[in-house]
């Protein structure tokens, strides 16, 4: 006869959230000291800052910030949907915020590619004869910071999927939703990096 | 272990809290066009801080937690900001 030990559950939802919510203090003063090195580094070069911030293409910074908005939405709906047992609408709307991060990696391969192209990226040459201190300050923490936020996005995206296998194999659902809750949070706090990552490089006039 | 059933907020509240994010978003790109020199970076950061402040409290669920949740997020801001301003005391008067 075989012997099967029975675990008690030991869900505890607020205790799941209170743990994802202390890992996204972490990143907050993570990515805090990257805008700290910015804040000082533009503070010592405005002008160079000004002037590099010329080489970035506001629209697709604004659209991208659309997309990271429209997603932050649609992962939130998803969490309403759980609760109501709505599962394909719940399904539906993760699926929509992968494809949107999707789309914003997509745009920001190309942002870098153009970079790349004109000769601009970490340690080149281009950058080294051609460019001020302060200019190579800017794009230093430009590819640093957008390019940290990016592997975010991966992780984040990452952890949607991760719910919606378990969403779709029925251990997560309307009395234990906090895997899509958690994954939702870290999904806003990418959101919410780019919500001052926005600004800081690309509205600078 | 309490078994209240908490508070499913309505699509619709989260359609509203992305029009006002959006919303925020083409007024802090309209305003970076109106040469207003150092007001800019502050008035794209006032944005940038309503914007966050909507996405903490209605998307990622703040007001309908308890409040020590809340707590918890100012204090890490606040702290953030301290040293920020702690390190400017330094550049500042050199």
């Amino acid at each position: 006869m075989s012997q099967v030990i029975h675990h008690e559950d030991h869900y505890d939802a607020e205790g799941s959230k209170i743990g994802m919510w202390l890992f996204i203090f972490t990143e907050l003063l993570l990515f805090g000291g990257l805008f700290l090195i910015y804040s000082v580094y533009r503070y010592k070069n405005p002008d160079a800052f000004h002037l590099a911030a010329q080489e970035l293409d506001t629209t697709i910074g604004a659209i991208n910030t659309v997309i990271l908005l429209i997603s932050s939405m649609t992962i939130a709906m998803s969490t309403t949907a759980l609760q109501k047992g709505q599962k394909k609408i719940t399904l539906l709307l993760m699926v929509t915020t992968v494809v949107l991060g999707i789309v914003f990696l997509v745009n920001k391969y190309f942002e870098w590619g153009l970079k790349f192209e004109h000769g601009i990226f970490p340690g080149s040459e281009h950058m080294k004869t051609t460019l001020s201190q302060g200019e190579i300050l800017f794009f230093g923490l430009y590819f640093v910071m957008t390019g940290l936020h990016a592997l975010h996005i991966l992780i984040g995206l990452v952890l949607i999927l991760v719910a919606y296998y378990r969403i779709t194999n029925g251990t997560v659902h309307a009395n234990r939703p906090s895997l899509l809750e958690n994954a939702g949070l870290y999904w806003h706090l990418v959101d919410l990096i780019w919500i001052f990552l926005f600004p800081l490089f690309y509205l600078i006039h | 272990m309490e078994n209240a059933k908490h508070h499913i907020v309505p699509y619709r509240t989260y359609l509203f809290i992305l029009i006002a994010l959006l919303l925020c978003t083409f007024i802090s790109i309209a305003i970076t066009n109106i040469e207003l020199g150092e007001l800019t970076v502050t008035g794209a950061l006032v944005l940038a801080s309503v914007k966050s402040f909507l996405v903490l409290t209605y998307f990622m669920h703040l007001k309908y937690d308890r409040p020590y949740i809340r707590i918890m997020v100012a204090f890490v801001f606040l702290l953030f900001i301290a040293v920020i301003v702690i390190t400017f005391f330094d550049y500042l008067f050199r």
